[in-house]
């Protein structure tokens, strides 16, 4: 069973059990443009919630991706160096960015679940 | 006539408009005795004739390179740029425009920056090169800040064999650019070891070939070391003209190569402005200080240029960004890329040749005069002499004599016992009869 959380700065994390898949948002995506470049932490760093997790590139801007919670990074989308476009085509499914472990599942609630996000985005728009 | 847009009449209509009683109002924020009371004593103006006259008369009290025999180096060298590289940059489309940032309107400019990119990467052997920095010290700054930040460590070993100004630019930068400079003791016998002192906190080490004292160096088993340990290597040059003969930084290993680009296309300009060159391997593209230019298609399909991957670039990025940089030696680099275009790879190979030819010849002659001792067992076209007794003396002498003979190696590292040491350099404008009057004047005021 998977839930999807949301962050004001348009990260998502979709937990399942103990690891956490990590991209942006449609919402995100849509701002930037064509995504060129994304370029992703080592296997194995350790994240703190808050801080740089990856940055991603678009023909017109450079935006830092933040770790939504703390956690050691398990896995990167290797798809994404020959094809950053995936983050535009497909943020939520292929161009995801990296998996975390995740160390404290409390961490989760500081998160915006599906509902709060969208009303957030509501704000903003 | 002189030439003021604004009359009384204009003044007392802005002053009105913005409810300022007089001038002097507009400077109420300055404390009272911080403010210029009375008019500076300056002279009034002059004519063009006295100008021309006063300006000549100051300018007569300097020896020009080109009315004496020349042999001074140490990081910017005379060589004879044609009148064609001249009369190329002086075309307004090149003299006057400014940065390309519209690719529709600067394809001109842009495409000379693509040339120049492609000539010093073909220059260095390495993959891929940016269009300028400012000159060969801050270019040394920006590798060791990109090595910094491609491997995540902070020290760089800093060869004593690098030019002085360098490392004190370095020196300078270090604190700021996050990089704890090891600096090694001047190398004037080229023996320093530097493969021992790498360790996991080495993100680079710096080396210089030709180097400060002349020395010509083969790092490639430094390269080794470096590559070992994880640690980056750092090529730097002074003179450019030297890659017509010797093995450029990209066949020895060097992952990064910052160097002075003012030999080829660029006078000496009193100091500056100089050409900073900088090329490293293509994994590093996007850690890369400085602008880029690119080659793609257009929508129509044609060939054009464009600056790119400004991700990078403080505009964008700011903190975040690789460099603050945002410009680069646009007309310098531009002269470079005509010379060495005029010149071609046959044409450098022949003018570097001379050079050398012209150095050999000057050393052969100078280590026959009694008391003069040529340390170096290979130079390009620079060498170092020593002396018995004060180098900057014996400069002063010779100049006096009408010889400029070179730069004291002490006036660029004082304090460290080499006054003895004299760094002399040879391009291709020293004719025969310059080197035997070196020589014959170096005897003369050796033996009073």
């Amino acid at each position: 069973m998977s839930a999807t959380y949301y962050t004001k700065t348009h990260e998502y994390l979709r937990f399942d059990g103990d690891t956490g898949t990590i991209g942006i948002t449609d919402f995100a995506q849509a701002q930037l443009g064509d995504v060129v470049f994304v370029e992703l932490p080592p296997v194995g760093k350790t994240l703190t919630h808050g801080t740089e997790a990856a940055t991603v590139e678009s023909v017109k801007a450079a935006a830092e991706v933040n770790a939504p919670v703390s956690g050691e990074v398990t896995a990167v989308n290797l798809d994404l160096a020959q094809s950053p476009g995936l983050v535009n085509e497909d943020p939520l499914g292929r161009g995801w960015f990296l998996r975390l472990k995740i160390f404290d599942r409390a961490e989760l609630d500081a998160l915006l679940d599906e509902e709060a996000y969208r009303e957030f985005l509501k704000t903003i728009s | 006539m002189r030439y003021l847009p604004l009359n009384d009449e204009d003044r007392a209509l802005m002053l009105a408009r913005i409810g300022v009683k007089d001038i002097a109002e507009l400077f109420a924020d300055i404390p009272p005795d911080k403010r210029l009371e009375q008019a500076l004593d300056l002279p009034c103006h002059k004519g063009e004739m006295e100008v021309e006259r006063q300006f000549s008369a100051l300018a007569a009290q300097n020896i020009a390179a080109g009315s004496v025999p020349f042999f001074i180096g140490a990081g910017a060298y005379r060589h004879h740029i044609p009148a064609s590289v001249d009369h190329l940059i002086q075309r307004s489309e090149f003299l006057t425009s400014y940065t390309p940032y519209q690719p529709e309107i600067s394809q001109g400019t842009l495409q000379a920056l693509f040339e120049f990119q492609s000539e010093v990467a073909e220059l260095t052997a390495m993959e891929i090169a940016n269009a300028s920095l400012y000159d060969g010290s801050t270019a040394t700054v920006e590798a060791a800040a990109m090595a910094r930040r491609i491997t995540g460590r902070r020290k760089a070993i800093v060869s004593g064999g690098l030019h002085p100004h360098y490392a004190e630019t370095l020196q300078t930068y270090a604190a700021m650019a996050g990089v704890d400079l090891l600096r090694l003791a001047p190398d004037v016998v080229a023996t320093e070891s530097l493969a021992e002192r790498i360790d996991q906190e080495t993100a680079c080490v710096i080396v210089q070939s030709p180097d400060f004292f002349g020395h010509l160096r083969d790092h490639s088993k430094l390269a080794e070391s470096c590559r070992a340990k994880g640690a980056l290597l750092v090529a730097v040059f002074t003179e450019a003209v030297a890659f017509g003969l010797i093995e450029p930084p990209g066949t020895l290993g060097a992952d990064i190569v910052a160097g002075e680009g003012q030999s080829i296309g660029n006078r000496l300009n009193f100091g500056g402005p100089y050409l900073g060159l900088f090329a490293a391997r293509a994994q590093y593209l996007r850690q890369m200080p400085g602008r880029i230019c690119g080659e793609t298609l257009d929508r129509d399909g044609r060939r054009s240029f464009t600056l790119t991957l400004s991700t990078r670039e403080q505009h964008i990025r700011r903190e975040k960004a690789t460099s603050n940089i945002c410009t680069n030696s646009g007309l310098a680099s531009l002269a470079f890329t005509i010379h060495l275009s005029l010149l071609g790879s046959a044409g450098l190979r022949r003018l570097a040749r001379i050079n050398h030819a012209n150095a050999v010849d000057l050393a052969e002659r100078l280590a026959a005069v009694p008391g003069v001792t040529i340390l170096n067992k290979t130079f390009f076209n620079e060498f170092t002499l020593r002396i018995k007794g004060d180098a900057s003396e014996l400069v002063e002498r010779m100049a006096e004599a009408g010889i400029l003979a070179g730069v004291p190696v002490s006036r660029l590292l004082p304090g460290q016992g080499l006054e003895e040491f004299l760094l002399v350099a040879s391009t291709e404008v020293n004719t025969d009869a310059d080197r035997a009057a070196y020589a014959k004047t170096l005897q003369g005021v050796i033996s009073c």
